[in-house]
């Protein structure tokens, strides 16, 4: 019960700190809004093309916004020391990589609460239904929970900002391809059996990522 | 209160520390004065729990910090030039989910009482990001000695403070020492920083390499014994 309070107290914390700021959520969405943009006018997209195109274009901005807010919400705890602050609280240190990371996948989900209508209305597939929902939950959890781990890695480092996506787009190729492949078998009218082995895919993905990251965040953060 | 022996801890090539020997009373406050890459920031983070040593044996109220790091985070306080403070969060929000890290029963009450004591009950809701270097050090001390740590860890504490905010941190830290804390402070300020500690501890080279009570130091003649001490 405790570990839960801790998670949900840096949760709140990270919220709170960025209700204060909006810096972090409104660079996501502006970068996300823009990006659509851009894809929407510069590639045309209508009809078949669309449908075809519109699941990687989603989940292309996903990625991009979701390592602006990951970059920045470790960096936030690395500012002023309050990384260590939290390391010298009497907790489990598992707690507070996953209070970091539900954070990280809160933010996530206003950005893709936003997303999704607008993709649905620029790119005009149907991108609002249960089945792409639950895909784009289990996506961003992985997605969230892996870029934790490595932001807290790469905010140590000299090239903090470059290190990221270079250290995360790589391991998050599996979750990303499955999460487009899932998202346009569903957008063309296939259903949540048809596209299985993907959200198997993404299931076991969110799993494996989760459990290694919960395991080693302990280690990664001592110097 | 702080056991420590035959301490090494090893980056790289690079000895931090080369086997410390040092001990500390409950209720004892010294400072530990050495030149910059003496290892003092680098003995308090072992005490605090954030680095693991090399070798060497380290207990801290009878607990090793390695084996039973919980144990001894919730003995402790940790304070250094940063404050460890959200500048994005209120000093009240700061406190209160320090208070939530720790546990604490009485969060309402307990954080009340340190914001009054610090004497920033008045800017409660203000974020610390708008805070003073004196106001943000001030509210660290609130933030570190929250959990009624029995021990305090202050790394370089008056880094960038004016006189003003200087005596109010002095002060702060008096207070706390007169009611049984125990406190290990690290400098190499020694004309202002000798002046608050009752032990005087001088590390170099890794190494622990005078240690004396504060009132045997003659404060005019150190300086020059010290340059020969770290030399």
């Amino acid at each position: 019960m405790r570990f839960i309070r801790i998670v949900w107290a840096i949760v709140v914390k990270d919220v709170a700190a960025e209700f204060h700021t909006r810096e972090m959520i409104s660079a996501m969405l502006v970068f996300s809004v823009l990006a659509l943009l851009i894809f929407s006018f510069a590639l045309d997209l209508r009809g078949a093309v669309a449908q075809a195109a519109a699941p990687g274009v989603l989940w292309a901005t996903v990625a991009f916004a979701g390592t602006l807010g990951l970059s920045r919400s470790l960096t936030r705890e690395q500012q002023t020391g309050c990384i260590d602050g939290l390391l010298l609280a009497p907790v489990d240190r598992s707690a507070i990589f996953l209070g970091k990371a539900l954070g990280n996948l809160a933010f996530m989900a206003v950005v893709e609460a936003v997303l999704l209508p607008l993709s649905s209305a620029l790119f005009d597939v149907p991108l609002l239904r249960p089945g792409v929902l639950l895909v784009t939950a289990l996506g961003t959890v992985g997605y969230a929970a892996v870029g934790t781990l490595l932001a807290t890695i790469a905010v140590n480092t000299r090239a903090r900002e470059v290190m990221l996506p270079i250290l995360l787009l790589p391991l998050a190729i599996p979750s990303l391809i499955a999460a487009v492949q899932a998202t346009g078998g569903l957008v063309e009218g296939g259903t949540l059996a048809e596209v299985g082995g993907w959200m198997r895919l993404l299931v076991v993905y969110d799993l494996v990522i989760v459990a290694v990251s919960v395991l080693t965040f302990g280690y990664l953060v001592e110097e | 209160m702080i056991q420590v022996h035959d301490l090494t801890k090893s980056f790289g090539p690079h000895m931090a520390l080369a086997g410390v020997d040092l001990s500390v009373e409950t209720g004892e406050f010294v400072a530990l004065v050495g030149p910059n890459g003496a290892g003092k920031t680098t003995l308090l983070r072992i005490l605090a729990t954030l680095i693991r040593p090399t070798s060497g044996s380290v207990r801290i109220a009878g607990l090793d910090p390695v084996k039973e790091g919980e144990g001894v985070r919730r003995r402790i306080g940790f304070l250094s030039h940063r404050t460890l403070l959200y500048e994005d969060l209120t000093a009240e929000q700061n406190l209160w989910f320090y208070a939530k890290m720790y546990d604490l029963a009485d969060s309402s009450a307990r954080v009340a009482d340190l914001l009054e004591r610090v004497g920033l009950t008045s800017r409660r809701h203000d974020l610390v990001g708008t805070f003073s270097r004196g106001m943000q050090q001030r509210l660290a001390v609130a933030r570190a000695v929250l959990h009624r740590a029995q021990l305090l860890l202050l790394d370089e504490p008056y880094t960038g403070l004016d006189p003003l905010a200087t005596q109010a941190l002095t002060n702060l830290l008096t207070e706390l020492a007169e009611e049984g804390c125990t406190i290990l402070l690290t400098t190499h300020d020694l004309n202002r920083d000798l002046k608050v500690g009752r032990r005087v501890v001088v590390l170099a080279r890794g190494r622990v390499v005078h240690d004396v009570p504060r009132a045997e130091v003659d404060l005019a003649a150190f300086p020059e014994q010290y340059m020969q001490l770290v030399r």
